[in-house]
């Protein structure tokens, strides 16, 4: 697995995945209802628990840093949507088999569907929206737009960003590269052929 | 009278050349807003609670729990107790909550009791020797066909042929009026002949068509060869990105505001409005952009309806329920699948004489009809005879170009078996058959030897199985399609102001299709200015209507009425610019931003300048295209299309994967606006075209009638690794163009399910009967290949 693959991206980046959080937090069930958060022992690990109910959370996205009440279990995608209306991210599959949701976390492209926001915090969250300097397109949207590679545009904009973030990494990417890194990522309109474009157009841009 | 006839070529700045989307732009940088991400303050989220069963007699439902949970707003009952659901995941019980999580949670306070009953998802095997529908229909059957949604037409001509088996009370005819069934069915109900039977309607099995043309069976005996095989294509699901689902909300309790991701704009008013007891005129719907629909969104659904219920009763605050992705690909779309045993004759020459087909496949609780086959091929003599399985699967719904894919598999699958059985090039059995394929044979000669050239036909093409080396097999298949793709209704209203602004307002959505960009471009190229000076507004009742985008019917009408409109205000603007260019307006046109006295540049006035001349008042144009072509002077539009996709494929033989290593699509559509765009369309549906050759079927499990990949990591769509080396080649020029705009949307799609089938086939030397082309399904042809 590579270590851009943005289907299995939190691991490494973020020590706690949504699935074994959920499990740590059934460990814990009997030891939670107090407020705010505290820490207990889950597999000989120290583990902060939250909830339940709302709880304090405060993420950094495209810069800035907000506060938001919700409850531990909400995705880092349905805050970025519903706590601070940042749309970009899509909603489609829910459980990290589309790429439709990808932010960058860290500089690394993942699947805000499955990452809790909790789990986000004091982290560098960038979405779609950060990617424009003022009325300008950055390159790597400016080609998904010379390449046609948009069509009813739902899974655009998680495809942008793990376009950019594969760019970052491979900035001369072959088309074996190419067929390995942006393979999780799916559109039902068939765009690839455009995106193939826009690689090709980026390419040691 | 004005001249409103498309441009001819040495006059087009814009149309026909390549041009980037107009809304590229906003969807490359989350900027575009769709249903799914339209926030009101206080909006309410909507969560539906589903049937587990597949068929089922709804027992008890209690929402008290739920209704006591802090947060919940709303509970809605969709189904009442009494009431059979017909397939799993149909929606019993919808609520609202404050948030998300506590709709969730209320949901599952919610308990519905069910008694299960037998049901069907079954639809691969051939019901031979199976009970058919046949018999008169009990009080049973008849609720089955309420509770199914069974069209009106089928079951009123159901009834009429063979009666009922009980003795209907108006009572009784009442509670079926309350279920939904229509005056007219209760009607025939009423005056239904009484016979004793046990309810044969019941049989999933129905007899739906049966029709014989010439002589088939003297076109079989007498034929030099005849080849025969089974053939087809499974349910597969829309699978749209965004889910289906609206936001409803109420302003007060006379109107309603719907934000809904639809195909059908100006439609859904009149949808909402009769089950919601409110003017159609009171309904407001908008939408910026769908994440897709492909035939599945022209509806206000079920959900959308219990939406608005929620918002009433939570006091008209905005409720949201967009669908879940497993309710989205269990409910909200799914493709009927088709399935025949063919038998086609042949003489040696290749010349093709008869056809029988035995088909059969499922639409679900409708059951459906039968595809379009022979496809293309007017086969002289023919004998058809079809069964439509009625089960419990959930409703079907138009999938771009509804019929087709299947009609394709079956019948160029079967042509494409024969040609191999005669030791035939498919490509000359092809061209040796066009002259019965109706009007377009001359443009398919053309684009087979397009394609021809661009895919290496000659060169790469040999005969089945003999293009094998180690366990790699290489093979060359074609299809060809047709479609229709008249322009529907479109009104646009088109302003031209005094500061030179121009304003396009029509009721129309894009897909994704292009329509934004195709209404600007036409409305540009007649007045003479950039795409960008177009500034556009659609997707919302307040614009003028226009019709439903579906059957490629969009890019006809959007741009028939717009370049109407655009003539029309061009006229007007015309006869005030007149005077100050000493010109009369006859001799004046638009063209680089300017207004001129045509043949003399040197009287000319700046678009600006000329625009000012208008005074304080804009001047505002309508234009109109009607479906009925006739109604039309001059006609912008036009029906019937002719394409072809080719396919080279290579099949591993020890696993039986397939990899499509290069695909061609050559494909007219008349009057190209956009290249660019239209290439896409091709691109797109190729691909769209691989995924549902090689991994889409909609598993349904015999035992529990549920859907058992529901979700997209099972629900496997083609991705960027699939996508081969692709070539589109559009039909442009003398021939074409002066047909008139037609649409593209659903020509490409049709052939590539058969054009990989038959390259599969060219490889392996095998038939691999039945799409999606799966590892297990390759290595199950070959073996029995290698044991016949």
């Amino acid at each position: 697995m590579q270590d851009d693959d943005p289907k299995n991206p939190t691991r490494e980046s973020s020590g706690v995945s949504r699935r074994d959080f959920l499990k740590i937090s059934g460990i814990s069930a009997a030891a939670v209802p107090v407020l705010g958060t505290k820490v207990v022992q889950a597999a000989g690990t120290p583990v902060k628990v939250y909830g339940p109910g709302k709880t304090p959370v405060e993420l950094t996205v495209n810069g800035k840093t907000h506060s938001l009440q919700v409850e531990p279990r909400v995705t880092l995608l349905d805050a970025l949507r519903d706590g601070l209306d940042l749309t970009g991210a899509k909603r489609v599959c829910d459980r990290g088999e589309c790429g439709a949701c990808t932010v960058l976390l860290d500089g690394k492209a993942v699947y805000a569907c499955s990452i809790l926001a909790i789990e986000a915090q004091g982290k560098t969250i960038m979405t779609v929206e950060s990617l424009m300097e003022g009325d300008k397109l950055h390159p790597v949207q400016q080609a998904f737009v010379d390449n046609d590679g948009s069509q009813c545009g739902f899974c655009t904009p998680g495809f942008v960003v793990a376009t950019k973030a594969f760019l970052d990494r491979h900035p001369n990417p072959t088309s074996e590269d190419i067929r390995r890194g942006l393979n999780g990522n799916y559109c039902r309109c068939g765009t690839y052929h455009g995106i193939q474009g826009v690689l090709a157009q980026m390419k040691g841009a | 009278m004005p001249e409103y006839n498309w441009p001819d070529a040495e006059h087009r700045t814009l149309i026909g050349k390549r041009i980037s989307r107009v809304d590229s732009p906003f969807k490359v940088s989350g900027r575009a807003k769709y249903t799914y991400d339209y926030h009101s303050p206080e909006m309410l989220f909507g969560r539906v609670v589903r049937s587990p069963y597949a068929k089922a007699r709804i027992l008890s439902i209690d929402t008290a729990a739920a209704e006591k949970v802090p947060g919940v707003k709303a509970v809605e009952v969709i189904q009442k107790v009494g009431s059979v659901v017909q397939w799993a995941g149909d929606e019993v019980v919808a609520l609202a909550a404050v948030d998300e999580t506590t709709a969730e949670d209320a949901a599952r306070l919610i308990t519905v009791k069910y008694q299960p009953m037998a049901h069907e998802v079954s639809d691969a095997e051939p019901p031979s020797g199976a009970a058919e529908a046949a018999g008169p229909m009990s009080e049973d059957d008849i609720w089955d066909a309420i509770g199914n949604q069974m069209p009106d037409a089928q079951f009123i001509q159901y009834l009429q042929e063979h009666g009922v088996s009980f003795h209907p009370t108006e009572d009784l005819l009442k509670e079926m009026k309350g279920e939904g069934a229509s005056d007219a069915a209760l009607d025939v109900i009423r005056k239904a002949s009484y016979h004793e039977g046990k309810g044969g309607g019941r049989s999933p099995y129905q007899k739906a068509a049966a029709t014989t043309l010439g002589d088939p069976d003297k076109a079989l005996t007498e034929a030099d060869v005849v080849s025969e095989g089974l053939y087809g294509a499974p349910v597969i699901t829309h699978c749209c990105m965004e889910a289906h689902g609206s936001v409803v909300e109420w302003p007060d309790k006379d109107h309603l505001f719907v934000h809904i991701s639809t195909q059908n704009v100006s439609g859904i008013p009149s949808q909402m409005a009769e089950p919601l007891q409110v003017p159609a005129a009171n309904v407001h719907v908008h939408q910026d952009n769908i994440g897709g629909g492909f035939g599945s969104k022209f509806s206000a659904d079920r959900w959308d309806i219990v939406n608005a219920r929620l918002s009433r009763n939570a006091g008209g605050r905005a409720v949201r329920i967009m669908l879940e992705r497993d309710a989205e690909l269990e409910v909200a779309g799914a493709r009927p699948s088709a399935y025949a045993r063919v038998k086609v004759a042949a003489k040696k020459d290749g010349t093709i004489t008869g056809w029988q087909s035995q088909s059969w496949g499922t639409g679900g609780p409708g059951g459906g009809g039968m595809p379009p086959i022979p496809y293309i091929f007017n086969i002289p003599n023919q004998r058809k005879e079809h069964t439509a399985i009625r089960n419990n699967i959930g409703p079907a719904r138009a999938w771009r170009a509804p019929n087709h894919p299947q009609a394709a598999v079956i019948t160029m699958c079967a042509i494409d078996d024969l040609a191999a059985k005669l030791n035939l090039d498919s490509l000359d059995l092809w061209l040796k058959n066009l002259d019965i394929t109706g009007p377009r044979r001359e443009t398919y000669r053309e684009e087979l030897g397009i394609g021809a050239e661009l895919m290496g036909w000659k060169d790469k093409w040999r005969p089945r199985g003999q293009n094998i080396s180690g366990n790699t097999a290489r093979g060359l298949g074609l299809s060809i399609h047709t479609w229709g793709g008249r322009g529907h209704s479109s009104d646009c209203d088109l302003s031209i102001h005094p500061d030179g602004s121009v304003n396009v307002k029509m009721g129309t959505q894009d897909l994704g299709t292009g329509t934004r960009t195709t209404i600007a471009i036409v409305a540009a190229e007649t007045l003479g200015l950039p795409v960008e000076a177009i500034n556009l507004y659609i997707g919302d009742t307040q614009y003028p209507p226009s019709g439903a985008s579906g059957g490629s019917t969009t890019p006809g009408g959007v741009s028939s009425s717009t370049r109407r409109a655009a003539v029309d205000a061009r006229e007007a603007l015309f006869s005030k610019v007149a005077p100050a260019l000493n010109a009369s307006s006859e001799e004046l046109e638009c063209v680089d931003g300017m207004v001129r006295v045509k043949g003399d540049p040197n009287r000319s006035l700046s678009w600006k300048q000329a625009c000012a001349k208008l005074g304080a008042v804009p001047v505002n144009a309508h234009g109109h295209n009607d479906a009925v072509p006739s109604k039309n002077k001059p006609d912008l539009t036009n029906s019937g299309v002719g394409g072809l996709t080719m396919a080279d494929v290579e099949v591993d033989m020890e696993t039986g994967v397939v990899k499509v290593k290069k695909m061609v699509a050559v494909q007219d559509c008349g009057l190209i606006i956009d290249l660019k765009m239209a290439e896409s369309a091709c691109f797109g549906a190729m691909t769209m075209g691989i995924s549902y050759a090689l991994y889409e079927e909609k598993l349904m499990d015999p035992v529990t009638g549920r859907m058992l990949n529901p979700n997209m990591q099972f629900y496997r769509l083609a991705g960027l690794s699939d996508i081969p080396e692709m070539v589109v080649h559009m039909m442009t020029g003398k021939g074409y163009d002066e047909r008139g705009v037609i649409g593209l949307g659903e020509p490409p799609v049709i052939s590539p399910g058969a054009a990989i089938s038959n390259a599969v086939a060219n490889a392996i030397g095998v038939r691999v009967p039945f799409l999606p082309l799966t590892p297990d399904k390759v290595l199950a042809a070959l073996e029995q290949k290698a044991g016949a």
